[in-house]
């Protein structure tokens, strides 16, 4: 007999309406996912059921809904990991819903972009001379640059449920993303955004966002070693080993003999519309 | 019914409730909501304890029918709460202090599937808060009840 699975899903149109349950058969092919039976859904049963995928591989971080009460991203979960012929799936907890189950993350970008979240130096770079980092240096930041920003980790914390300003676990792990990276020069102006009223001490280590992440990202680590690092710098106790730069490159001379060398150019940027605009 | 032009995205935050309840969480989720209680909880009895006390200033009558009020097993029951709580809370923070530096957490790992977590890496630590705490709050209870 043909295996099927019950796909109750929350439907809201924010057209004032509250939300309700709606209820689908989908027949389960082995392997399928829980973002596979939406699309069985939307393609076959009902075209006007909403939510957000877009890679199906688990690496744009669309497509994180709340499943039998747990937070998965939907094209990353098999039905049968969640041990159940009945699926309830809702939208994420903690964004606002704006259709179904797709929820508005602009909050999460927001707040992730306060952090200033990229590599901050405080000269010019040198594009001759690269910037050398040991194995060690790169996995202290490794694990947290992991974050796909799907907002999971935002949906399980118990301090963004009652306060929608806290910066989160995922705007704090990615300060510590590039605070911990030997090449980055900015902790002391990234501070001030953590360093304040729903900054990094409103985290009190509930680690659910470590739980549900489904990078391997540990948001609730990086947080803490922020704070250990925001602590020792009160006492000028924060410092970074300077990174070294390498030996000088030069982008025109021949690789050294025995290197792989890059393939021969078959098209030129002129002759294709690769040369932009 | 008409729809709205301008239908707006509708609010999905858990509130308070997501302290108590988010989703199948662990342990520590819930230590966090315990905390916070216990804390509010002594600081609670900490305002009630100096109400108390602060009836002494209009004579003796005034205190003795004070303490007699507070004899009551209602009370008694309440002191025994808060002092379990205390015992929680003051270990559990010990267990904060050091975690919330970063320390009893370990080491940023490479993200091989499968993946694991400080926390729960040190999970044991947080077991031990809680067995002392259950120890502590049953040997009150005798000392209180029983003997
Ligand atoms: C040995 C004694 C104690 C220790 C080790 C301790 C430890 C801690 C720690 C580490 C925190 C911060 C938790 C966090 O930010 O995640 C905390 C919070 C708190 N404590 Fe204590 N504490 C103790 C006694 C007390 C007492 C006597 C009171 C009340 C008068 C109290 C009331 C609170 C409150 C209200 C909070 C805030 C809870 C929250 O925001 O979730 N604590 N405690
Ligand atoms: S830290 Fe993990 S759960 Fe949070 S947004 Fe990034 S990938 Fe998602
Ligand atoms: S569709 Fe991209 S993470 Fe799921």
């Amino acid at each position: 007999m043909e295996r099927r699975v019950s796909v109750k899903v929350q439907r809201y149109a924010s057209n004032g309406l509250p939300p309700r349950i709606e209820q689908y058969e989908v027949p389960q092919k082995e392997g399928m996912t829980i973002l596979d039976a939406l699309m069985f859904i939307k393609e076959n049963l009902d075209g006007s059921l909403a939510f957000r995928a877009s890679c199906r591989m688990g690496i744009c971080g669309s497509c994180a809904m709340f499943v039998n009460g747990y937070p998965y991203l939907a094209c990353h979960t098999q039905i049968h990991e969640i041990g159940k012929q009945e699926l309830i799936i809702k939208p994420l907890p903690n964004f606002p819903v704006v259709k179904d189950l797709v929820v508005d993350l602009s909050s999460l970008f927001d707040r992730h972009r306060t952090v200033l979240p990229y590599l901050i130096r405080s000269e010019e770079p040198d594009d001759t001379r690269p910037i050398v980092q040991r194995p060690d240096e790169l996995e202290a930041f490794l694990k947290f640059s992991y974050c796909i920003k799907c907002g999971i980790c935002v949906s399980g914390c118990p301090t963004c449920a009652s306060d929608p300003t806290f910066l989160g676990p995922q705007a704090l792990a990615q300060a510590w993303r590039y605070s911990a990276d030997n090449r980055d020069e900015g902790f002391a102006k990234r501070k001030e955004s953590l360093d304040r009223p729903h900054g990094v001490w409103n985290c009190h280590l509930a680690g659910a966002c470590s739980e549900a992440c489904p990078k391997g990202v540990d948001p609730a680590l990086g947080i803490q070693r922020l704070k250990r690092a925001l602590i020792a710098s009160y006492f000028g106790l924060f410092r970074k080993r300077k990174a070294t730069l390498g030996p000088p490159v030069s982008w025109e001379a021949a690789p050294p003999e025995g290197a792989p060398r890059p393939p021969e150019r078959t098209v030129t940027p002129e002759d294709t519309s690769l040369s932009g605009d | 019914m008409a729809i709205p032009l301008k239908a707006r995205p509708v609010q999905n935050d858990l509130g308070i409730v997501g302290w108590g309840w988010a989703g199948r969480y662990g342990l520590e989720r819930y230590l966090y909501t315990l905390h916070r209680l216990t804390g509010l909880g002594v600081l609670f009895y900490l305002v009630l304890h100096i109400f108390a006390t602060s009836t002494r200033i209009f004579g003796e009558p005034a205190w003795k029918a004070t303490m007699g009020f507070l004899h009551h097993p209602a009370f008694r029951f309440g002191e025994y709460l808060v002092f379990a709580g205390f015992v929680f809370h003051a270990l559990n923070g010990v267990r904060l202090i050091f975690q919330e530096l970063g320390y009893l957490l370990g080491k940023p790992t490479p993200p091989v599937f499968p993946y694991s977590y400080g926390l729960r890496d040190f999970r044991p630590v947080a077991f031990l808060v809680v067995v002392l705490a259950v120890v502590g709050a049953f040997v009150a209870f005798c000392d209180m009840f029983l003997v």
